[in-house]
């Protein structure tokens, strides 16, 4: 019975998507078609990527809209997780004394080795990608997560051994200081939160896009933190 | 023929939406459902991509000289896709949290067996 009713419901979200979806054009060819490469006004998506690299000095064009055009949002997406960690923390810290933690077993060889070999070449691999999140593919979100997985993978590989906690919130605490530092020394400069107020340098060069690399440092540490002290605190709440 | 080849990319992402859905609805252990909502979520930042695809495309990346302008795709869905699949990974976490503290508070996952859930 409960089947079938959400079957039919099923259905009729999928007509609805149909009816409404099946007039409009595939992907960004309507826009394409309507407004012209060349009227960059009316498609903003076309004006950064003819405009962006000149503007922001960012080759990689989402880095330039990320943080370049849109850094306020970016702002907000960081507190996001920051208060979804820290309501996390708050949920599995109620729970108390049931999350008492039982003696694993012990991971077996090849797992241990494996990660341990692993877990440099992830953060060395996390912090390429934050750092070159304005030239090449991935940005301070992409290389946190790797940063991430890193400390997923000590927790797999490593039993027993555990985050430092302390270690954790600070860079987290730091690192999410200096975006908003860099933001207000913007405000300070040229009248604008986060403005792009470095210079921007040659594009292809790693020291350039003004603010953006050291915004993306902040964030890619940030939410390596942040994510790691997800981790710990999960593994730790299943014991 | 060509409509269902026209949108196949929207077809993929609305089918993983619908399984989402039939899992958010069908299934009574809590894992399941989060990991339903996960496919919603999965399925509508595909959608969101979709949006912006240009058909034979590049990345909005300047890698090389060659990079045409013309070519790429909207870079502005692609960015938004970041900020939602990052909020998407908060949420996944904050539910897990909630199963964690409903298992120790309950002894159970299964949705129909938590007596005050029921509806």
């Amino acid at each position: 019975m409960r089947k079938l009713i959400s079957l039919v419901v099923l259905l009729a979200v999928a007509a609805g998507l149909a009816l409404s979806l099946h007039r409009g054009p595939f992907g960004a060819e309507g826009a394409k078609a309507e407004a012209g490469l060349d009227s960059d006004k009316v498609n903003f998506g076309r004006y950064y990527v003819h405009e962006g690299v000149k503007e922001t000095g960012a080759t990689n064009i989402v880095s330039s809209v990320v943080l370049g055009y849109r850094g306020f949002d970016t702002l907000g997406e960081v507190a996001v997780l920051f208060i979804a960690a820290t309501g996390l923390a708050a949920v599995l810290h109620l729970a108390g004394p049931s999350r008492g933690k039982r003696d694993a077993e012990p991971a077996s060889l090849v797992v241990f080795t494996g990660c341990r070999f692993l877990f440099p070449l992830l953060l060395l691999f996390g912090t390429y990608v934050f750092v070159h999140g304005h030239l090449t593919p991935g940005g301070g979100f992409q290389g946190g997560a790797m940063i991430a997985s890193a400390f997923l993978l000590i927790y797999l590989g490593c039993r027993g051994r555990a985050l430092n906690e302390k270690g954790l919130r600070v860079t987290e605490s730091l690192s999410g200081l200096a975006f908003v530092a860099v933001g207000l020394a913007g405000l300070a400069v040229g009248g604008a939160f986060l403005l792009n107020f470095l210079p921007t340098g040659s594009p292809y060069s790693l020291f350039s896009a003004g603010i953006i690399p050291i915004v993306y440092v902040a964030v890619g540490l940030k939410v390596g933190c942040e994510l790691g002290g997800i981790i710990d605190r999960l593994a730790g709440g299943a014991g | 023929m060509s409509l269902l080849a026209d949108y196949i990319h929207y077809v993929g992402c609305f089918a993983l939406v619908l399984i989402g859905l039939y899992v958010v609805l069908v299934k009574s252990n809590l894992v399941k459902v989060i990991i339903g909502i996960s496919l919603i979520d999965t399925g509508v930042n595909l959608f969101l991509v979709a949006t912006g695809y240009l058909r034979s495309g590049t990345a909005p990346i300047f890698s090389s000289a060659a990079a045409q302008p013309g070519m790429m795709v909207d870079p502005v869905p692609q960015a938004l896709v970041l900020t939602a699949i990052v909020i998407g990974v908060s949420v996944l976490a904050l539910a897990l949290s909630l199963a964690v503290r409903l298992y120790g508070e309950y002894g159970t996952l299964d949705l129909r067996k938590i007596k005050e859930l029921k509806w």
